[in-house]
């Protein structure tokens, strides 16, 4: 019997949800019979005082299922009958006339926490694990068994909204502060005596508040004025994260606010269509896919090459510019030694100062105490010799120039530790030609950090022709050991993110030679979705890098007698970043770029007009055009066998470069409109732009074959 | 036409600071309307029983503003049992476009005599509170892009090139307009004291004009809408206009309109009406217009409302000798002067709602008034009356002295 129940002398049943077959309790079919039964039973037991809702599992409850949440494909009567039954249990629950208590002994996330809200009362075990929320936002759902309306009834709404819109699974100390448990108790042993006492302590309070005569939301109903002014604000500051392309949380905040408005029974209604229209939605399929199954594919190391679990015990970085800073202060972070390389004291030094200078600054919001500030300082080791021999990990973070890194990789590789491995932190030049500075090439790796180290999650790997998959597992092993996460791609110029960024920045020279305004191609920017225009970014990472990288791969042309070898088109760049560059406009650090810097802030440069010398693209070519590059390059990067997955592909591309969230990635947004709708787009895109917009047949093939395993 | 709508008499309160400090502000918003429903009636004798219908414009009619208040005033005034009363709501035209609707539905022969006009006592409900789905269902909100209108002001101003200096110097032009107006005592005929009780007055002339402003102090306000453009208003408005980099916040509560307590009322009639209760036409309505515009600038109605009423009524600008735009933002002004070639000398000629405040739902029939004033005062012919609105739209009416 999965649901044990189990009524005391007192009359308090006790039910016990041990779901079959699953680790975890789940609002599936099995549930759905479950609870079916429970609630006839409560319903006509004879001397029932009381509830207790509890688990047998680690977790209280884990909420829906998403394999099944994926299946839907439309959201028709049966389907939303089905989501409205499902809702039905639970008010059945709330309304019987004996007080009921959800015993929380582990996670109660989302239709977990629903069921608890459907309680009148939520004692909550003292675990950090025993965590409470409704993280449906988070991929592009709603908590639509209750939980947007009891939320907003048991909190009221302005304290509602971010609990609802963030998702975020809160520690008990946390919950209980935010109204969403209402008491803990030291042990999980504890739990069901601390129910038990409380129903015979409060055997009336059976009524939830919303269920009360008169009853009134907590900080202000629909009308009061600070209610209606949350209301109109609320959706400014939503649209100016979402952009509106995220349906989740703007149906979410629109179901809230009105579930004030109306009776609790219209409410739950009101919910269950709007549950019923998001997981239908792209967007809820995209988020699903990548930040659940693909994140959790990715974190549980199914790229990965299987092998024992290695860890490196000390490290050292070479090149104490930025990114050496950087990585440095990642490692200290997570407790691995580190020696922090440059020519001179000086420059160690003051590597070693940035780093320290980024662990006060998160010292000071908080973030950690005086004390881990200064220990994790204390492990970075500024030096000016070789003076690191053993050394499980080195990483070369020296400016990206092919003669510089292959004397450093010379220099360094031979004071690895026996089993260590050699990271080369290059953004776009080919590591198999690296590899060939170093006597063994077979422990030689890319590990691509992202700027700035210390917040970017993300870290791509690149394998070498000869890379080893022993390397790769420990590099994998190391990036996870400094919490990050890897994704696995194979060689090639620009490997995976840089050759699709750099395609982002193109296109924006592009337009800009099109003739678009330059404030209407960020605007373009802004409304798909990307953190940063592709004018601004370039100011950013600067015009300067942008052709120093060009003459090194034009070197590299010419040492391979080959054409031109880094694969995106790159004629908009040469177009314009050249001449820029050559004006002297580098970038923000040089306070000129595509945009003057001044004390009135940042200003495009009325300059750029020079480069314009057509009438200009639609908005929407405009918006396509930034997508659709970015796109056909990672589809290219997963034909030509740079991506070893699609997964991979799509949570680089958000990680890492920005690809808008809500689309899942790159490869996801091709999949999510259908690659022939995809090709259908490209095509014109192609006609009225370029080639560059041109998809393979083989390409597209890929993605159509590939079919569902991409999740 | 089958009939001329006649206009004859258009009277107002004066207005004043719409806060609790204001000087109308312990009137109530019935009293505003019972004031000059009394001094309509008074003045012309009026036999009230021909009058048909009493439509009076509120913006935010809601509790002691709400309810149909303009019939509840007609009973409190003590006007005849069968004049029927309407309150109307098309946000800042409500007013004009009680003229425009009376003016139409005596044209059409229905109707033969009926009041305009409107009220607004912004002290004591505020701008707003009557809510809406606009601003206050989150998802008609974002669907369709809601944007408080100074942020639209302030884009027009950014993308017509109105700097801060311009849209300010106009801000003066307005108050020196107006007191001069106001002290010659060109306003006399049309604003109508405000008494207590005891008939004592509480506010005789407009209070709310300051004539000592300059430059200095205008450019010393902060912008009134950096704020919300911040918090995100000025990135949807952006969404629209790409190409436009930044918004110019510019406007201020110097340049901008004032928030004032006030009322207005207009009388329309026919001809026979008017000859039947011994009444004189000052002016009739040659031509009403509205239109809507692009909802999130959404102050760029006036000017094609303008010209659809001079279309309509045959007229080209050379045949109108006074313009009036109402003062809601400079940039309004501004661009509608720039939309229709208005010289200086033809517009806004007593100042207008930056210095005497725009009384949300009662402006429309102000303007009446003071055009009416000025035709007679300087012997011309024709007036264009014009107004921004919300949600984009725009509302025009051409009145000519007779």
């Amino acid at each position: 019997m999965p649901f044990h129940y189990e009524k005391d002398a007192d009359g308090v049943v006790v039910v016990t949800m041990d779901m079959d077959g699953q680790s975890a309790n789940t609002m599936n079919a099995q549930f759905r019979e479950l609870m079916a039964q429970t609630m006839d039973r409560l319903e006509a037991e004879q001397g029932l005082t009381g509830v207790v809702i509890a688990s047998a599992k680690k977790t209280f409850f884990a909420g829906g299922d998403l394999n099944a949440l994926l299946a839907v494909e439309t959201a028709d009567e049966t389907y939303f009958r089905y989501v409205e039954e499902n809702k039905a249990f639970l008010r059945r629950l709330e309304r019987l006339a004996v007080p009921v208590v959800a015993a929380i002994n582990g996670a109660a996330l989302g239709g977990g926490y629903e069921i608890a809200l459907a309680c009148n009362r939520r004692i909550c075990v003292d675990d950090p694990a025993a965590v409470t929320g409704v993280p449906e936002v988070t991929l592009g759902l709603l908590p639509g068994a209750g939980g947007v309306v009891r939320i907003t009834a048991l909190l009221g709404l302005e304290k509602a909204l971010p609990v609802l819109l963030e998702g975020k699974p809160h520690a008990p100390a946390r919950a209980l502060e935010l109204g969403m448990i209402d008491q803990i108790v030291p042990d999980r042993e504890s739990l069901i005596p601390a129910a038990k006492a409380w129903i015979r302590a409060n055997p009336d309070a059976h009524v939830q508040p919303w269920d009360r005569k008169g009853f009134r939301y907590p900080g202000g109903d629909a009308d009061a004025p600070n209610v209606r002014m949350t209301a109109t604000v609320a959706p400014t500051l939503l649209i100016r994260k979402t952009r509106g392309l995220s349906p989740a949380p703007e149906r979410i905040l629109d179901l809230a606010v009105n579930s004030m408005r109306m009776g609790f029974d219209s409410a739950l209604r009101a919910e269950s269509r709007a549950f019923c229209k998001l997981v239908v939605s792209r967007e809820a399929k995209a988020a699903i896919s990548t930040f659940f199954f693909g994140m959790n594919a990715l974190k549980s190391g199914r790229f990965r090459p299987e092998g024992p679990r290695w860890r490196a015990r000390s490290a050292a970085v070479i090149g104490a510019g930025m990114m050496g800073a950087g990585i440095a202060y990642a490692h200290a972070e997570r407790g691995l030694e580190t020696a922090l390389r440059d020519v001179s004291d000086e420059a160690a030094r003051a590597g070693k100062a940035r780093a320290g200078a980024i662990a006060e600054a998160r010292a000071k919001k908080g973030r950690l105490s005086a004390a881990e500030a200064e220990a994790l300082t204390a492990r970075i080791r500024p030096t000016a010799q070789d003076d690191f021999a053993g050394a499980d990990v080195i990483v070369e973070a020296v400016f990206e120039d092919l003669a510089l890194k292959e004397k450093v990789i010379a220099d360094t590789f031979p004071l690895l530790s026996e089993e260590g491995i050699y990271g080369t932190n290059t953004s776009t030049l080919p590591v198999s030609i690296l590899a060939e500075a170093c006597p063994d090439p077979a422990r030689f790796i890319g590990i691509h950090f992202f700027s700035p180290v210390e917040k970017m999650q993300l870290v791509e790997l690149i394998a070498g022709e000869k890379t080893s998959a022993e390397t790769i597992r420990k590099a994998w092993d190391y990036v996870r050991q400094i919490g990050r996460i890897p994704i696995v791609v194979n060689d090639s110029r620009g490997f995976f993110t840089s050759r699709v960024f750099g395609t982002y920045l193109d296109e924006g020279m592009a337009l800009l030679r099109d003739g678009m305004a330059p404030a209407a191609i960020e605007r373009a920017a802004w409304k798909i979705g990307m953190p940063v225009g592709p004018l601004q970014v370039h100011d950013e990472v600067s015009l300067e890098l942008t052709m120093k990288v060009h003459a090194t791969h034009k070197a590299l042309d010419a040492r391979l007698g080959v054409e031109n070898g880094f694969p995106a088109d790159n004629a908009a760049t040469l177009a314009v970043a050249g001449p820029m560059v050559e004006m002297g406009r580098l970038g923000r650090k040089a306070g000129a770029g595509f945009y003057d810097y001044g004390p009135e802030g940042r200003r495009l440069w009325p300059g750029l007009a020079q480069f314009a010398q057509g009438p200009g693209a639609s908005m929407r070519d405009a918006e396509d055009r930034l997508l659709w590059r970015q796109a056909i390059e990672a589809l290219r990067c997963l034909d030509e066998g740079v991506l070893r997955s699609q997964v991979e592909g799509d949570i680089g591309s958000i990680m890492a470069i920005g690809f808008p969230h809500h689309t899942g990635g790159a490869l996801r947004f091709i999949r999510g409109m259908g690659p022939e709708a995809f090709k259908a787009r490209a095509d014109q895109l192609a006609d009225a732009w370029g080639e560059r917009f041109r998809l393979s047949e083989r390409a597209l093939a890929r993605l159509r074959d590939d079919g569902r395993a991409a999740a | 036409m089958t009939e001329a709508a006649y206009i004859y008499d258009a009277i107002r309160t004066p207005r004043s600071r719409g806060k609790a400090d204001g000087a109308l502000n312990e009137v109530k918003p019935i009293d505003l309307v019972v004031t000059l429903l009394r001094e309509m009636q008074a003045r012309h004798d009026l036999d009230t029983a021909r009058v048909d219908d009493v439509m009076l414009g509120c913006v935010t009619p809601v509790r002691e503003q709400g309810a149909v208040l303009p019939k509840i005033a007609l009973q409190k005034a003590g006007w005849a049992q069968n004049v029927a009363g309407a309150q109307v709501n098309r946000f800042c035209a409500s007013g004009l476009d009680t003229v425009n609707t009376a003016a139409a539905k005596v044209a059409s022969g229905w109707e033969d005599l009926v009041c305009a006009g409107g009220y607004e006592s912004m002290s004591r409900v505020p701008m707003g509170s009557d809510g809406g789905p606009f601003a206050e269902d989150p998802e008609t909100n974002i669907r369709t892009g809601f944007v408080p209108q100074g942020v639209g002001a302030d884009l027009i101003a950014t993308i017509e090139g109105f700097d801060r200096d311009a849209v300010d110097a106009f801000a003066m032009r307005s108050q020196k307009l107006a007191a001069h107006a106001r002290d010659s005592g060109w306003f006399d005929r049309s604003v109508v004291p405000v008494r207590d009780e005891n008939g004592l007055v509480i506010l005789e002339r407009d209070d709310f004009i300051k004539p000592d402003t300059d430059m200095q102090k205008l450019g010393a306000l902060k912008p009134s809408f950096a704020g919300p453009g911040a918090m995100g208003y000025d990135l949807i408005a952006l969404a629209k206009y790409p190409e436009v980099e930044r918004i110019e916040h510019v406007h201020t509560p110097g340049n901008s309109s004032g928030i004032v307590d006030g009322a207005s009322l207009v009388m329309i009639g026919n001809e026979r009406a008017g000859r039947d209760l011994g009444l004189t036409p000052r002016g009739r309505v040659v031509s009403v217009a509205l239109t809507a515009t692009e909802p999130t600038i959404m102050l760029t109605g006036p000017g094609p409302a303008a010209k659809k009423a001079l279309a309509k009524a045959g007229l080209g600008m050379d045949d109108i000798d006074l313009v009036e735009i109402n003062e809601a933002f400079a940039s309004v002004a501004l661009k509608l002067q720039r939309d229709l070639d208005v010289p200086d000398e033809k517009l806004n000629v007593v100042g207008g709602a930056i210095a005497m405040g725009h009384p949300l739902g009662a402006t429309g029939g102000c303007l009446v008034s003071t055009m009416l004033d000025e035709l007679e005062r300087r012997r011309l012919k024709r007036a264009l009356i014009c107004m921004c609105v919300g949600g984009g739209m725009g509302i025009a009416t051409i009145i000519e002295r007779v």
